[in-house]
């Protein structure tokens, strides 16, 4: 394959790149003035980028995927569907940033050039088919998203979370790396088709450790138990508008990662990473659906109800089938409706004093102050609990269907009975806002921008998302075939 | 498509809806009359559904089915059985909004809305013919009883909320697990075909034991009975009487649809589980009944006694029983909904609902007396009520199977004349003694409308059963040609008498 056919291939990761490239530039001369503008055209760029990927995605000519790079890189809809997911994240965290960084100070003008940044990591990563691709996407969402965390320098715990992500993340990465350096010395390559036709058969103890180390690091990215720690302290810490991102793009691309390595570098070894991801996935139900319960800060909450709905995405994983990819891939795209419309609503609350509130409490009776918000909030919460008719259930109606399609009968009844736990403090948080008296804190919300975004989140994960489905599985059905 | 050429059950679902969503936008009194107007319609909608049902036709009427959801269809159907369910709930929904017309004072549009989204999804869960669909609207359910219990209920309606909540999610979800099960090994989700599938006994074990949980939590059976008489009490009136009215119905409907047809053998393995429990239920929350100083809380536990005896009909395995038990499920409906009603009456008087508060109503109310006291009697089973129809045939048809049990289900009933007849003493009768008891109006023209048709339903069903029981006939009958293969032989061996020798009568005719 020639350069112009690879470098046509990744289009949208240089065309995302030459634009963010541009973007910093002005940035750098304009300083705070064009940051609104920056922020338009790093909307515009990452539409530009999505419709470059619809055109590949509909090109009769790479129909079923296509290598790029000698096989570095991979078109295929697997990639494509979830990086459809991110840019529209993307989009999302852009959109409401403005409005919420004036507030508190000054928007720099930086911000949307490091989301197209960590959203061109993101695109490599989902899309990479070698450890070197991988791990170089992985760094570039990384680094982006360290300095995204403690973007409001003035604020010592957004400084803090920045730290805490960075020292973390920095282990998990060493931990990834030296994995991969063991795969790599037992396989004699970085690429996933090598690893999968070298480590047949019987697992030797030193490419076994390799596995364990890989999936540990990327178990990190995705904040699964054990390697959630650092969630909850940066959701509460970075700047709500990152909170939602972190919560949203990145979960996507970690996820979609894992599955690919797994199905591709290690899919003749189900038996040896299909328990770790069990595990992980049942840890990261129970330990997010307890931990939640004692919270008191909504962002925290919201921290580890990722990670509890990290761990029903990796039954669909564990299912190890066509099927249970598609549903890991149909539930991250309600995943990232719900929890970025938590946010958003997180977002709109502000005290008298024009201060982000953040505690739980403060929501009291928001159902009397303003009812359309307290509905929306009341809906997604509601929704992330999976409690039918919203469309959260279906999200668990698919992993659970896929794990029952592959005979892991345990898995599913231990998983679906935990999240009842993870119900309680769901509905603690509608109780709080239904029927508590209202507590008169909250004075500013609403933006157009914002409420039209809500409204819109809203809506899908109602009852009418259900009318969606069958548009939307044929497209996880193909993304999960492209795996196989 | 169907004998009316229209998609009723769709509208019936429908039409509140998007009341429902209106509702949300009006002010209290607009809203009022919006959800009356809505359920009104509705009881009309379903007066025609039953006009036009047609006894001894298919089995499964109003059909219709769009495939809109890829794994499953809205499919909508109903047999004699679902009919009778949604007549029950139909009727009792504007009874519920005339319940809440001057009780809910605020956020008076929320409620109305929570209320006809309730109808929808009551009316859905008798409708569903997906089993997925099924599932979707029971769960549903939750959300806005949730809502009811905790915005409009009295002090402790957190704690209430709360556990009517998690108990009810919790005893679901494994039923979600089985079903998928289910739906994979027969290949549909499609209720009618699955009824006549027969899944492995050994399955069938597993399966029934998840759609138990469930269903036995909704019910509820003893022991897991206890968020019953919390949500009860805290709940607002009409949420009492949509609860106790309908709400458990679908734990009796359940097994009546899917556990018995879809698992003969299993439910016949379990029946010493069913029967045991039952017993239990009916000897213990009749005395707890009997203890009770909140009128409210000694309706619900009295509720759970006339589950248990459902539960002890259906699994009776036989005609008598079953068609009994579902008498019993629309007659406990509709009585223990008029109970709540009357505990609503005077707890909007006096605001307490504290028996001893009460005393000698009789004297100064003696409409209420009188139609409270044909509510206790329709409660007890007295011949000529609807109580005593569907009580008496499900204990002929347990009778059939096991005498024990039968015995010790019969104690129920003398213990629920006593707890009844108990309260109704201590309320009604006696010296007025308490002077704001005293000076209590009589019913209201708005409390008498909401307590006549009901009464009249009672008697009608007491004294003219075939009217509800010729729909559900044809289809107890297929019910229990499906689960005769695994029904219990009874314990009651009995034995032709030995003919009279023809002898004897010859010499006799002789002797002319």
């Amino acid at each position: 394959m020639n350069l112009a056919s690879s470098l046509w291939l990744v289009s949208p990761e240089v065309f995302l790149s030459v634009s963010s490239l541009i973007l910093l530039l002005v940035a750098a001369w304009s300083q705070e003035k064009a940051a609104r503008l920056i922020t338009i055209l790093s909307v515009a760029a990452l539409f530009g980028a999505s419709t470059l990927l619809m055109a590949l995605s509909h090109n009769p000519d790479f129909k079923g995927g296509a290598d790029a790079f000698d096989g570095l890189y991979r078109m295929d809809a697997f990639g494509s569907s979830a990086k459809f997911l991110i840019y529209l994240a993307a989009i999302i965290s852009l959109i409401v940033a403005p409005r919420f960084f004036q507030a508190g100070g000054k928007y720099r003008s930086e911000y949307p050039v490091l989301i197209l940044f960590a959203t061109i990591g993101m695109g490599m990563m989902v899309s990479a088919t070698d450890m070197m691709t991988l791990y170089i996407g992985l760094e570039l969402n990384s680094l982006s998203a360290y300095v995204l965390a403690s973007f409001i320098r003035t604020d010592i715990r957004s400084s803090e979370a920045g730290l805490k992500y960075f020292v973390l993340g920095a282990l998990a990465s060493g931990m990834l790396l030296f994995g991969i350096s063991l795969v790599y010395g037992f396989a004699g390559s970085t690429s996933f088709a090598v690893i999968g036709d070298a480590l047949s058969g019987d697992l030797s103890t030193g490419p076994l450790i390799g596995l364990v180390l890989v999936l540990s690091g990327l178990a990190f990215k995705i904040s699964a138990v054990p390697f959630h720690m650092w969630t909850p302290d940066v959701y509460e810490g970075a700047p709500t508008p990152v909170s939602a991102f972190f919560a949203s793009a990145p979960k996507v691309a970690a996820v979609a990662l894992t599955a690919r390595v797994i199905i591709d570098a290690f899919g003749g070894q189900t038996s040896a990473w299909q328990q770790i991801i069990v595990f992980v996935a049942l840890a990261s139900i129970i330990l997010g659906a307890v931990a939640a319960i004692g919270q008191q800060n909504i962002k925290r909450l919201l921290a580890y109800s990722s990670i509890n709905n990290v761990g029903f995405l990796l039954i669909g994983l564990a299912a190890g089938t066509a099927q249970g990819i598609s549903a890991m891939m149909f539930y991250l795209a309600i995943y990232v409706a719900m929890t970025l419309g938590s946010f958003i609503c997180v977002l709109e609350m502000r005290g008298k004093d024009g201060k982000p509130l953040e505690s739980l409490s403060s929501l009291a009776g928001l159902s009397q102050t303003q009812p359309g918000l307290a509905a929306a909030f009341a809906v997604f919460m509601f929704s992330l609990a999976g409690i039918p008719p919203l469309f959260g259930f279906w999200g668990k109606f698919l992993v659970f269907d896929a794990a029952v399609a592959a005979g892991m009968l345990p898995l599913a009844v231990i998983g679906i009975a935990a999240s009842v736990i993870g119900a309680f403090y769901y509905i603690k948080v509608v109780k709080i806002i239904y029927f508590d008296d209202p507590a008169d804190e909250i004075a500013v919300t609403g933006h157009k921008a914002e409420n039209i975004l809500i409204a819109i989140l809203a809506l899908i994960v109602s009852p009418l998302g259900y009318l969606a489905i069958p548009f939307v599985a044929p497209i996880t059905a193909a993304a999960a075939a492209a795996l196989f | 498509m169907n004998q009316l050429d229209f998609p009723i059950l769709s509208l019936m679902m429908g039409l509140p809806m998007l009341a429902a969503i209106i509702c949300l936008f009006l002010n209290a009194q607009a809203a009022r009359w919006l959800a009356l107007a809505t359920t009104l319609a509705l009881f009309g909608l379903g007066i025609v559904l039953w006009a036009n049902y047609d006894i001894g036709g298919p089995q499964w009427q109003y059909v219709e089915r769009a495939e809109l959801f890829g794994n499953f269809a809205w499919a909508l159907g109903i047999d004699g059985i679902s009919m009778m369910l949604i007549m029950l709930t139909v009727f009792l929904m504007p009874i519920c909004i005339g319940a809440s017309w001057e009780a809910i004072q605020t956020r008076v549009g929320e409620y109305m809305a929570a209320f006809l989204f309730m109808e929808v999804l009551m009316i859905g869960v008798f409708a569903a013919q997906d089993l997925f669909l099924f599932y979707i609207l029971f769960e549903a359910g939750l959300i806005p009883m949730y809502l009811i219990i905790g915005i409009w209920g009295g002090a402790n309606r957190i704690y209430a909320s709360y556990k009517f909540f998690l108990y009810t999610l919790l005893g679901s979800v494994v039923m979600l697990i089985a079903m998928l099960w289910m739906v994979q090994d027969a290949g549909t989700s499609d209720i009618p075909t699955l009824l006549n599938y027969d899944f492995a006994p050994e399955a069938q074990t597993w399966l029934w034991l998840a759609f138990f949980a469930s269903f036995a939590v909704k019910m509820p059976m003893w022991p897991v009975h206890t968020w019953l008489p919390d949500a009860h009490v805290q709940a607002p009136t009409a949420g009492s009487v949509i609860l106790a009215g309908v709400l458990l119905k679908m734990g009796g409907y359940g097994f009546l649809r899917f556990s018995l047809p879809m698992f003969p053998e299993a439910s016949e393995q379990f029946i010493w589980l069913i029967f045991g429990l039952s017993m239990v239920a009916v000897v213990y929350t009749s005395l707890v009944a009997l203890v009770q100083q909140d009128m409210k809380k000694l309706i619900a536990y009295s509720s759970v006694a006339h589950m248990a005896i459902v539960t002890l009909g259906l699994f009776a395995f036989n005609r008598q029983g079953i068609e009994g038990a579902i008498i019993v499920m629309l007659s406990h409906g509709l009585v223990s909904g008029a109970l709540f009603l009357c505990v609503g009456v005077i707890y909007d008087r006096l605001h307490t609902r504290e028996i001893d508060r009460y005393g000698g109503l009789s004297i100064n109310m003696p409409k209420y007396a009188i139609l409270f006291m044909l509510f206790t009697m329709a409660s007890i089973g007295l011949p000529g009520t609807s109580g005593f129809v569907g009580e008496f045939l499900s204990l002929v048809g347990l009778y059939k199977v096991n005498s024990w049990v039968t015995l010790v289900a019969t104690t129920g009933i003398i213990l629920g004349a006593g707890y009844m007849l108990y309260l109704y003493r201590r309320v009604a009768f006696g010296e007025l003694v308490h002077d704001d008891v005293k000076a209590m109006p009589d019913l209201s023209a708005r409390e008498m409308a909401l307590l006549a048709p009901i009464a009249a339903a009672v008697m009608w069903m007491g004294v003219y059963p075939e009217s509800f029981m010729a729909p559900i006939r044809g289809d107890v009958g297929a019910l229990v040609a499906r689960i005769d293969r695994a029904a219990p032989e009874g314990d009651a061996h009995l034995k032709m008498g030995e003919a009279k020798p023809a002898i004897k009568d010859e010499a006799h005719r002789e002797a002319h």
